[in-house]
C-alpha cells in the first residue's frame, strides 16, 4: 500500500505529518518547527535591541527584561539552531549516503517530537506565571532563588527536548555507521557527513552532563533537594561545570554541522573538490575531540585558581589550530576554481570574514589574564555572535537555500535571496562589531539598561539599528519562503547543476524510497565522478526489486505528549493537588505507549518493483 | 617577556591601536585606559593578542580577496571544469605550524600573567602588612570591610594608590561578580567559598580619572543586575590613613535640629534594624542585612545609581522598587509621610565622618 502520488486532504497530509518516520518529512517538520522558534528567538531579540537603544529606557521592565533575555538565549540555540541544524542532517544525510532512510525510523519521529514538546513547554511559561529570568546559563545560586515557576518551566523543557536531541544523536551515529552505500568508505563520505558524524558522536557525549545538572536543579527545585545549597552542603559550581561541560561541546555541536555545510557549498559553487578532504576530515575530528576539553574557560573568573585557568587557557588556544586549517582549506578550495555567486555561496563567501573575527576573538578570550576583563563584557556577547549569527546561521541560511530544491522541488527566488543576504550580513556586522568595544569600555553584558555618561550611548544606538536590518532580511526570507511555495517552478535533479555528492542525483524532491537502486559509490563526491563520465545517473549496486519501509506511527507523538502532561503536573505539584495525579497519568500514556511500541509486531511494508518503475519514469520526466 | 618587545611589526601595530584604543570610553571606567598594574598587565595582553589577530586578519583577507574577485566565474566560462585539486601537503604544514607559533607568543605571557595575577600571598602571611578588604556582594549593594582597621563601609570602596589591595570576596545571597573596568578584571564573589585577588591602583591616573572609580557587578543575579554599580574612592596613602581614623573614631554627633531629631527617631524605629550608623559594627555579617550607613553623607552616589543630593534620597525613600526593582528594602519599613520623608532625609545627609 504505497502512498505514492496520491492527492490528499488538509487532515490526511497532517495526520501523515504526526505520524510519518520519513527522514524527508521529518526534516520538514523540524524546519518549521525551528523557524518558528528562530523567528520567537529574533523577536525576543529585537525587544532587548529596542530597550538597550537608549539609556534609561523604560520600554519594558527590569524584571521582564531577564526573562526576554533568558528565553532568546534558551530559544535560540536548544529551539532554533539545534533542530535547524537536524533538519539539515536529516533532508541531506541518508541521502548523502546512499542510504533509503536512517537507522531507527521511528526513533528519528521520537526524537522529532520529543524536542518539540520540550520547546512548547518551555515557551507556555510566558503565559503560566512567567519565563526563566536566570540567564540561559541558569547559574544555580540565582536560578534556585527565582520565585515564579519559569526555572521548572526551564529544567523540564529542556530535559523533554534533550532526550530528543540525544536520540536524534545516536540515530545519527548507527546511520553514519552502518547504512552506508556499497563503496561509500568513511574517507568518501562528503563532508557534511563526516561533520553530522562527529557532531552526533558529541551529542552523545555532551547532553548526558546536562541531563545530570538538569535532574539535580529539579531536585532541588520540585522535590526538596539540596545540591545546590551551601548551607546544607550543595555547591554551586558543580552547576557551572556540569553546565559548561555540556554547553561548550554544544557550541562545537551547532559550528561542526555549520562547517560541513559550508564544505559542501564551496566545492559546488567553486566546481571543485574540496581542497585538503582529509586535512579537513582530521580538523573535524580533532576539533570535537578539543571541544571537550576546554569547558572552564567560561569559568576563569570563578576562582579555579591559576593552574586550572593556565591549562585551559592553553587548551582552548589549540582549538584555534584545526580552526584554521579549516579556514585555509576553503580559501584554496576557491583558488583556481569557476566561482559562481548563488546565494548559497554569498552567505558561504561572508562566512569566512565573518567567523574568521569570531574565532580571533575566541584567542583573545583564550588569555586567560585578559579574560578577566572580557569575561561577561559585552565583548564576550560580541564574541558568540560573531561565531553563533557568522557561523551557525549563515550556515543554516546558506543550506536551507541550497537544499530549499532538494527538500520542497522548488527553487527559492535568487533574488529575494540576495535581498536577505545583504539586509541580514550588514545588519550583522552592524549590530555586533562595536558590541567588541562596548565590553572593552566596561560595559556588564544581561543588563537591562544603562546609566548615561559612561560613554555607551552611541554603540548601542548602532547596534540596534544594525538589529532591525536583520529584522528586515528576516521578513524578505518569509516573503520568498511564501512566493516561492506558491509561484515557484519545479526543477530536476540537479537544479544548481554542479552538484557533486549524491543527493543531486535523486528526484527534487526525493521520491520515499530515496534511491530505486542502492547506488554503487565510486569515491569521494560520487555524483560528480559519474557526470564527469558522462553517465546521467548513478551506478547501481543491486538489480531493482521491492523495497521494504517502515510504516508510519503514532506513538512517537503519543509517548512525548504523555511526558508533556507529565511535567505540567510535576511542575505544579507543591501549588496544586492535582499536580501529582495529571504527572502520573502523563506518565502512564509514556509507558503505555512505549509497551504498545514492545507488543506490536509492525512489519512495515514493500513498494513494488513495478510502482518504482512507473515513479522513476514520472520522476525522470519532471 | 621582552622578547616579543623586538618584533617591529608587534611593535608598530601594538602602538597604532594603542592610540586607537586609547580614544575609547571614559577614563573612570574603560579597560582601554588603564589605571594600574592589573589593568596594564591585562591590556598588554589586550594589545599584543589583537596584533597577532590582526595579522591573522590580514594574511585571510588579503587571500580572500584575491580568490573571490580571480576566480570569479566569468561570461563565456560556463562549461569550463577547472582542474580537481587535492590538496598540498606543504601548504597544509605551513597553515598548521605558523598559528602554533602564533599562539606559543601569546600562551607564554598568558601564563605568566595568570600566574602572577594570582599572587595573594601577602594577604595570607600571618604578619600582614598590606591593605585586605573583604568585599561582600548582596542583591544589588556592597560591603566593604577592613578586618585590619575593624571598620565597615558600603557602596563606595575607600583604597589606597600606588600599592597593592588585597581582596577577599564573597556574596551573601545569590553570585555576583566584582569588577572595576579601568583597574583591573573581575572575580566573581561566590556563595560557596571566598575568593582573592588583588588590584592596584596608580595614583596619576587615579587623579586624572576624577579619584572615582565605577565599579560593577558582572554576573546576572536578578532584575537590577544593571543597577548594582558601586564607586571606588582611590586615595593618597596619607588621605586615606586619615580616613581610616576619622573612620575609626566616628561617633554619632547629637543635632541641636529638631528636624533632624525627628528624622533620627524615624530612623531608629524604622532602619536600625538593618542599617547601622557607626563603621565600627560588632554584628556577624548574618545580622549586616542592609549598607552601613556611616559617612553617608560623604558619599559619591545615592542606592549607588543616583546624584547624590536631597532630592533623588527622597525618592529613594519613597519608593525604592522604582529605582531598583527587585531590591530588598522595599516594604520592610512604613509609609512615610512627606513631613517624615523630610525629616529623615535631613537626619541621613548628617552622616559624615568627613
Amino acid at each position: 500500500m504505497s502512498t505514492l502520488a496520491r492527492k490528499k486532504g488538509v487532515g490526511a497530509v497532517i495526520w501523515d505529518y504526526l505520524t510519518t518516520v520519513d527522514h524527508k518529512k521529518i526534516a520538514i517538520l523540524y524546519l518549521i518547527a525551528g523557524g518558528i522558534f528562530f523567528l520567537l528567538g529574533g523577536l525576543e531579540a529585537m525587544i532587548i535591541r529596542i530597550q538597550l537603544a537608549v539609556p534609561n529606557n523604560d520600554f519594558i521592565s527590569a524584571g521582564f527584561y531577564n526573562e526576554v533575555l533568558t528565553m532568546h538565549g534558551t530559544t535560540m540555540i536548544f529551539l532554533a539552531a539545534m533542530p535547524l541544524v537536524f533538519a539539515m542532517m536529516n533532508a541531506v544525510v541518508p541521502i548523502q549516503i546512499g542510504a533509503r532512510d536512517v537507522a531507527f525510523p521511528f526513533l528519528n519521529s521520537l526524537g522529532f517530537w520529543l524536542f518539540f514538546f520540550g520547546g512548547v513547554f518551555l515557551n507556555l511559561s510566558w503565559f503560566l506565571g512567567g519565563a526563566p529570568d536566570a540567564g540561559w546559563t541558569s547559574y544555580a545560586s540565582l536560578s534556585l532563588a527565582s520565585p515564579t515557576h519559569g526555572i521548572d518551566f526551564y529544567v523540564l523543557g529542556l530535559q523533554i527536548s534533550g532526550l530528543g536531541t540525544l536520540i536524534g544523536g545516536i540515530n545519527f551515529l548507527v546511520t553514519i555507521i552502518n547504512m552506508r552505500a556499497p563503496g561509500m568508505t568513511y574517507m568518501r563520505m562528503p563532508m557534511f557527513t563526516w561533520a553530522t558524524f562527529v557532531t552526533s558522536a558529541l551529542i552523545l557525549f555532551a547532553f548526558p552532563p546536562l541531563t545530570v545538572g538538569l535532574i539535580f536543579m529539579m531536585m532541588d527545585r520540585l522535590f526538596g533537594g539540596n545540591f545546590f545549597d551551601p548551607a546544607l552542603g550543595g555547591n554551586t559550581i558543580i552547576w557551572e561545570h556540569l553546565f559548561w561541560i555540556f554547553g561548550h561541546p554544544e557550541v562545537y555541536i551547532l559550528v561542526l554541522p555549520a562547517f560541513g555545510i559550508f564544505s559542501e557549498i564551496f566545492a559546488t559553487f567553486s566546481r571543485k573538490r574540496l581542497f585538503g578532504y582529509s586535512s579537513m576530515v582530521f580538523a573535524t575530528v580533532l576539533i570535537g575531540f578539543l571541544g571537550f576539553m576546554v569547558w572552564a574557560h567560561h569559568m576563569f573568573t570563578v576562582g579555579m585558581g591559576p593552574i586550572a585557568n593556565a591549562i585551559f587557557a592553553v587548551a582552548t588556544m589549540a582549538i584555534a589550530v584545526p580552526t584554521g586549517i579549516k579556514i585555509f582549506n576553503w580559501l584554496f578550495t576557491m583558488w583556481g576554481g569557476s566561482i559562481r555567486f548563488t546565494t548559497p555561496m554569498m552567505y558561504a563567501v561572508a562566512f569566512i570574514p565573518s567567523f574568521v573575527i569570531g574565532g580571533v576573538t575566541g584567542v583573545m578570550n583564550a588569555t586567560a589574564a585578559a579574560d578577566y576583563q572580557y569575561h561577561d563584557s559585552y565583548f564576550v556577547v560580541a564574541h558568540f555572535h560573531y561565531v553563533i549569527v557568522g557561523g551557525v546561521v549563515f550556515a543554516l541560511l546558506a543550506g536551507a537555500h541550497y537544499w530549499w530544491p532538494k527538500m520542497f522541488g522548488k527553487m527559492l527566488d535568487e533574488k529575494l535571496g540576495k535581498v536577505t543576504f545583504w539586509l541580514f550580513f550588514i545588519g550583522f556586522h552592524l549590530t555586533f562589531f562595536i558590541q567588541h568595544f562596548l565590553g572593552l569600555m566596561g560595559m556588564p553584558r544581561r543588563v537591562f539598561t544603562f546609566l548615561p555618561g559612561q560613554g555607551f550611548e552611541t554603540g548601542n544606538m548602532i547596534s540596534t539599528i544594525g538589529a532591525f536590518f536583520m529584522a528586515a532580511g528576516t521578513i524578505v526570507l518569509l516573503a520568498n519562503v511564501v512566493i516561492t511555495t506558491v509561484k515557484g517552478k519545479r526543477v530536476g535533479n540537479d537544479p544548481w547543476e554542479d552538484g557533486r555528492t549524491l543527493e543531486w542525483a535523486v528526484s527534487s524532491p526525493a521520491p520515499e524510497y530515496n534511491f530505486a537502486q542502492t547506488p554503487l559509490v565510486r569515491g569521494l563526491d560520487a555524483y560528480w565522478i559519474e557526470k564527469m563520465e558522462g553517465k546521467k545517473g548513478l551506478t547501481p549496486a543491486e538489480p531493482l526489486g521491492d523495497i521494504h519501509m517502515p510504516n508510519p506511527s503514532i506513538l512517537p507523538f503519543v509517548i512525548s505528549l504523555g511526558l508533556f502532561v507529565a511535567a505540567f503536573g510535576f511542575l505544579f505539584h507543591q501549588d496544586h493537588a492535582w499536580g501529582t495525579p495529571v504527572g502520573i497519568v502523563g506518565l502512564l500514556i509514556t509507558l503505555g505507549a512505549m509497551f504498545f511500541r514492545s507488543i506490536i509486531d509492525d512489519h512495515g511494508f514493500h513498494i513494488h518493483k513495478e510502482e518504482i518503475m512507473e515513479a522513476e519514469k514520472k520522476g525522470a520526466g519532471a | 617577556m621582552k622578547k616579543w618587545l623586538r618584533n617591529w611589526r608587534l611593535v608598530s601595530l601594538v602602538s597604532a591601536m594603542a592610540l586607537l584604543l586609547a580614544g575609547c570610553g571614559k577614563p573612570f571606567l574603560s579597560t582601554l585606559q588603564p589605571a594600574g598594574e592589573v589593568a596594564d598587565m591585562q591590556y598588554k595582553l589586550m594589545l599584543l593578542s589583537t596584533a597577532i589577530m590582526v595579522i591573522v586578519i590580514a594574511v585571510v583577507t588579503i587571500i580572500f580577496l584575491y580568490v573571490v574577485t580571480r576566480f570569479r566565474r566569468r561570461k563565456g566560462e560556463e562549461n569550463k571544469i577547472p582542474k580537481q585539486v587535492e590538496g598540498s601537503h606543504t601548504l597544509e604544514i605551513i597553515w598548521t605550524v605558523i598559528p602554533i607559533i602564533l599562539l606559543i607568543i601569546l600562551a607564554v605571557p598568558t601564563v605568566l600573567y595568570t600566574f602572577k595575577l594570582a599572587d595573594v600571598k601577602p594577604m595570607n602571611k600571618k604578619e600582614r602588612d598590606v591593605v585586605v578588604v573583604n568585599v561582600r556582594a548582596n542583591l544589588y549593594w556592597w560591603e566593604f570591610e577592613y578586618p585590619d582597621y575593624g571598620i565597615i563601609t558600603s557602596q563606595d570602596l575607600v583604597v589606597p594608590t600606588g600599592e597593592r589591595v588585597y581582596f577577599n570576596l564573597k556574596a551573601s545571597d545569590v553570585k555576583h561578580s566584582f569588577w572595576i573596568p579601568a583597574v583591573g578584571g573581575k572575580m566573581d564573589t561566590n556563595t560557596d567559598n571566598t575568593n582573592q585577588f588583588f588590584l592596584t591602583f596608580d595614583d596619576k591616573r587615579a587623579e586624572e580619572a576624577g579619584r572615582l572609580f565605577y565599579g560593577k557587578c558582572a554576573e546576572l543575579c536578578g532584575p537590577s543586575h544593571a543597577l548594582m554599580d558601586f564607586k571606588v574612592k582611590a586615595l593618597p596613602r596619607a588621605e586615606f590613613d586619615q580616613w581610616v581614623e576619622k573612620m575609626k573614631n566616628a561617633k554619632p554627633v547629637a543635632s541641636t535640629d529638631p528636624v533632624v531629631k525627628q528624622g533620627e527617631e524615624i530612623f531608629n524605629k524604622s532602619c536600625i534594624g538593618c542599617h547601622a550608623v557607626t563603621p565600627v559594627d560588632g554584628r556577624p555579617e548574618q545580622a549586616r542585612l542592609a549598607p552601613n550607613l556611616a559617612g553617608f553623607a560623604d558619599r559619591s552616589r545615592i542606592a549607588g545609581i543616583l546624584e547624590h543630593n536631597e532630592e533623588n534620597l527622597k525618592a529613594w525613600l519613597k519608593d525604592p522598587e522604582k529605582i531598583k526593582p527587585g531590591n530588598k528594602m522595599t516594604g520592610t519599613y512604613p509609609a512615610l509621610s512627606d513631613e517624615e520623608l523630610e525629616a529623615l532625609t535631613k537626619y541621613l545627609m548628617t552622616l559624615s565622618v568627613q
